[in-house]
């Protein structure tokens, strides 16, 4: 496995609208990825978060405001170069029917491969090497749409992986998968970003492995950026309270050392636990229990 | 707390217009009665008030304008009719298939009913209006049944491109098939070539009174399974957990729905669109409860088939545009509309 | 160490299927062109008399009795081309929408184009009694206004959206079936017989000079289509992905459509709509070359081979003569029902 380093870009929204038909549900956004980092995109529902993502990996346009590659603005840069740098893990791709893993991930070659040249060395290195990563090599004669959405997910980032983009935005790459996957293709991830200086952004749904994964979290509201900053920074009770309108109760995660969130709601305590638990006691026992 | 009487009072915005139900069925019977009487007055000769009143009152008078009012009359009788018929029939299919735009006309069924009566008049030597019923009925029951079944087989049931493109397909399919019976057998294409553009023109009371049975038969089962329709609306099984015998149910509506739309294929020719546009637009007036918005889509469909009959008249005066014409031009626009505003 | 040698077996694995897959499509794609030739070739020598394959030979280039001359260069000779050309374009452009518009059923025939050619070919024979250049550039701009209007309909703000244009489809064949029924209606009765041609597709007596926008079409469109399969490939996977793919997919999809459109407008003009041809050649070619792989020319040269086949079976397999697009059509709707059922099932519908 290769461990080139790949370039840094700078990637970067500056006072994004964006939204459908019309309607903006990114409102004067300013994000820039920090390069050779992960970070997460996170808010409630429907705040703007795949949206933003989405614009940045130009799939729609702002409707003010500009995505901006090392200065230069994503739409002048022709489509093929542009896919070269930037990739995305779409929400839902089609399968198309029958296609096996193998090609489909091959699928991934298209902005590295000229009109009247064929398939190379290099765009087979790359294509082994990706399902190598995701561990779907086993599966490369398979046909996809045998495959359980775990494996299929995998394979996706497979075909993302053999673009080989400096930069990948993943648009809840842990969606329709169990806790254990979850984890598994976020330590792929993150390794893939220590090893090469692959940059990821990603939107997630889970605070805490936002928490744990993230060097860096951008946190929405309403359209809007609610929060920025290192994950100590932006998942406090405070600022979850503010984006959420949820009260919650931060420790610190036992294995990562990362914050973690636990939402306080109403029913705090059991009945047949000895006593109710006061949050203070569960925020001050925690650590010492587990020191 | 607050979130919650803030919703019950949006619901309450919401039905202002249901609030004037009385003021919005009134209206509805003056665009009826005002149809009617445009249907009566115009056309290639235009009647007097005389000529109604002789030609309804006194069977004795036998002058010209006499005859063409008696013949306006029952015509008009049986547009209204129809109209009725079908708007009931595609708010029923609408709301068993619980899809806005599950018109049979969309459904395939005018084709597989085509189909029928073809055969019927090929092979079978039909003849009278009642085994040109029965045929047409039964060629529109399988078809519906089988676009049906078609479009719902799969995961996310019948959603509304799924059954358009079979409904589409199976129709393709049968009329392939219509020209293949009648391309050899050119006495029946003659029958077939106006049996195929849906017109009431020729409708006389015998033909309404056969098909009032239908109307009245059907239009009661209607209403009688709205209530357990409602609730099915909410889903199989939350219609099955309050009580309602889904299949059952969904099975006489869809039997009804059937019915009606063979029964005026049959007599009329297939007349597209008014089952589609009747009920959307008597749920823009009465709400979604189906108690109301169903005679409120009987009421409205008659409306449309009569005015389009007229505007067909009217369009290519002396001549007449039959109506099945008028009713696509006026339906599918109204089908493109719904699907270029749809988010889809 | 045992674990790169494992890999690497792995991948040595897959360039074998990957390469066994190739294969497959180039058999699958050679072998139709042989069909589609062997059938063209049926065409020439088969007819009222059977002429062996030396007369035919001979009387294409000119040499021979009068009428072996005339069976075959004014006979069939232009039937066979047209079969060829016609059954071609409808394949690929069939195959086309449903990779576009990524739905099976999506074809000319049900969404509505070539219900626009026949409309415009109809009204201009029957109520402008022009002749039949006339008609075929009527029903070529009726094929065209009706896809741009769906087209324009289903970019509804800038966003195209493929059940849209579906749905706007079913709807513009409606009005354009209302309006063919009235006209046949309406028409003086000598008239209708040559309009029902334009209604149910059919190779008789085309005349070569009929078919040169077809030709015209074929040569400028197809290598186009070619052209644009790869993008057409990223496409499938979604419009999302295609973009991150670096794919201009709104401009892929109006190049493409744009081919499709023309080849469907110029075959329906050319032989009247064959039944169901765009519709099954895409699966079935797709089935023949296996691996999900719905390229153009495979799907092309199976609707050339369909069609000459139909017709062949119309000519000859019953006492009746029966029309291609009848023939194709009957053949077509179990098929149809087959894959309809298959494909809700997969939900795929």
């Amino acid at each position: 496995m290769g461990a080139a380093r790949v370039d840094a870009h700078d990637l970067r929204c500056e006072r994004v609208v964006s939204g459908y038909d019309g309607k903006a549900v990114v409102r004067e956004v300013s994000v820039s990825l920090p390069g050779h980092g992960i970070s997460a995109i996170i808010g409630p529902n429907a705040c703007g978060k795949s949206t933003l993502l989405k614009t940045m990996a130009r799939l729609i346009k702002p409707m003010s405001g500009a995505v901006t590659l090392d200065g230069r603005g994503v739409g002048t840069i022709k489509p093929k170069r542009l896919a070269r740098m930037v990739g995305l893990l779409p929400q839902s791709p089609v399968v198309p029917d029958g296609i096996a893993v193998g090609d489909l991930v091959g699928r991934g070659r298209y902005p590295r491969q000229r009109v009247f040249r064929g398939w190379t060395k290099e765009d087979e290195a790359a294509v082994a090497e990706a399902m190598g990563i995701m561990s779907v090599a086993e599966l490369a004669d398979r046909s996809v749409s045998g495959l359980s959405g775990g494996q299929r997910q995998r394979v996706w980032i497979a075909m993302a992986l053999a673009q080989q983009t400096d930069i990948l935005l993943l648009d809840e790459p842990t969606t329709f998968l169990d806790v254990a996957y979850q984890i598994e293709i976020l330590d792929v991830l993150s390794e893939l970003n220590r090893e090469r200086g692959i940059t990821l952004a990603m939107v997630l749904h889970d605070i805490n492995l936002a928490a744990r994964y993230a060097d860096y979290i951008f946190a929405m509201k309403d359209g809007r950026l609610a929060a920025e900053g290192k994950p100590r920074e932006v998942v406090t009770a405070e600022a979850i309270k503010r984006v959420f309108g949820m009260d919650c109760v931060i420790l610190e995660d036992p294995v990562a050392r990362s914050p973690l969130m636990i939402p306080v709601g109403r029913r705090v305590g059991r009945q047949d636990d000895s006593g109710p638990a006061s949050i203070m006691d569960a925020s001050r026992g925690s650590l010492s229990a587990i020191r | 707390m607050t979130g919650r009487a803030s919703w019950r009072d949006r619901g309450l915005a919401r039905s202002s217009l249901r609030g004037h139900g009385v003021g919005v069925a009134a209206l509805s019977l003056a665009l009826l009665a005002s149809c009617a009487a445009a249907s009566f007055a115009l056309g290639a000769r235009a009647i007097t008030l005389t000529e109604l009143a002789d030609g309804l009152f006194r069977p004795y008078v036998n002058t010209y304008g006499a005859n063409v009012a008696r013949k306006r009359v029952a015509r008009t009788m049986f547009a209204l009719l129809c109209g009725g018929s079908l708007g009931v029939s595609g708010a029923l299919t609408q709301s068993v298939t619980r899809n806005p735009i599950a018109d049979p006309s969309i459904l395939g069924v005018n084709t597989g009913a085509a189909l029928s009566v073809v055969c019927g008049i090929a092979f079978l030597n039909i003849t009278t209006a009642a085994q040109y019923m029965g045929m047409a009925m039964a060629g529109a029951a399988l078809t519906a049944a089988f676009v049906y079944a078609v479009g719902s087989v799969g995961r996310d049931g019948a959603t509304p491109i799924k059954l358009a493109l079979a409904g589409a397909a199976v129709s393709a399919a049968l009329s392939s098939m219509v020209s293949a019976v009648l391309l050899p057998r050119s006495y029946v294409m003659d029958q077939y070539r106006y049996w195929q553009v849906g017109s009431v023109g020729s409708g006389t009371w015998a033909e309404t009174g056969a098909l009032l049975p239908f109307f009245i038969v059907g239009t009661l089962t209607a209403v009688a399974t709205a209530p357990a329709l409602n609730a099915l609306a909410m889903g199989d099984e939350a219609a099955t957990g309050l009580g309602v015998r889904a299949g059952l149910v969904r099975l006489i509506a869809s039997m009804a729905g059937v019915a009606l739309c063979g029964a005026v294929t049959a007599m009329a020719g297939p007349i597209g669109f008014i089952g589609l546009l009747a009920p959307r637009l008597a749920r823009m007036l009465a709400g979604a409860d189906l108690r109301r918005s169903l005679p409120m889509s009987a009421l409205l469909g008659a409306v449309t088939l009569t005015a389009s009959d007229v505007i067909g008249r009217l369009l290519t005066y002396p001549g007449e545009l039959e109506v099945g014409v008028v009713t696509a031009f006026v339906g599918a626009p109204i089908l493109i509309y719904a699907a270029v505003r749809s988010r889809a | 160490m045992a674990a790169m040698m494992a890999a690497d077996a792995r991948a040595a694995d897959w360039t074998r299927g990957r390469r066994d897959r190739r294969r497959r499509f180039a058999l699958a794609t050679a072998a139709l062109g042989a069909l589609a030739f062997l059938l063209c070739c049926a065409m020439l020598l088969m007819g009222n008399t059977l002429y062996p394959v030396g007369t035919v030979w001979n009387a294409l280039r000119g040499v021979g009795e009068k009428g072996v001359l005339f069976a075959a260069r004014t006979i069939r000779l232009p039937r066979m081309l047209a079969g060829l050309f016609a059954g071609f374009a409808f394949g690929m452009a069939g195959s086309v929408f449903q990779t576009l518009l990524r739905n099976p059923l999506a074809n000319p025939n049900i969404i509505g184009i070539t219900s626009g050619s026949s409309a415009g070919a109809v009204y201009c024979i029957l109520t402008l009694h022009a002749g039949a250049g006339a008609a075929y550039a009527s029903s070529i701009a009726g094929g065209m206004a009706t896809t741009l209007a769906m087209f324009i309909l289903s970019n509804y703000r800038k966003r195209f959206s493929a059940s849209r244009m579906i749905l706007v489809g079913i709807g513009i064949q409606a009005m354009c079936n209302a309006l063919v029924s009235y006209m046949l209606i309406a028409a003086r009765e000598r008239d209708v017989p040559a309009a029902t041609r334009w209604l149910s597709g059919s190779l008789n007596g085309v005349r070569l000079p009929e078919l040169y926008p077809l030709f015209a079409a074929s040569v400028v469109v197809i290598p186009v289509a070619l052209l644009f399969s790869g993008q057409l490939r990223m496409l499938e996977l979604g419009e999302d992905a295609a973009l991150t793919l670096g794919v201009r997919a709104g401009r892929t999809r109006a190049v493409l459509m744009a081919c499709a459109v023309v080849l469907a407008a110029t075959a329906t003009a050319a032989t009247g709509p064959i039944a169901f041809v765009s519709f099954l050649s895409g699966p079935i070619a797709k089935r023949l070359a296996g691996n999900g792989n719905s390229h153009p020319l495979p799907a092309g040269l199976f609707g050339a081979a369909l069609t000459l086949a139909s017709d062949l079976a119309g000519q000859f397999a019953f006492e009746q003569r029966f029309p291609v697009g009848v023939v194709t059509g009957i053949l077509g709707a179990p098929y149809l029902i087959f894959l309809l059922v298959r494909m809700s099932g997969k939900g795929e519908l």
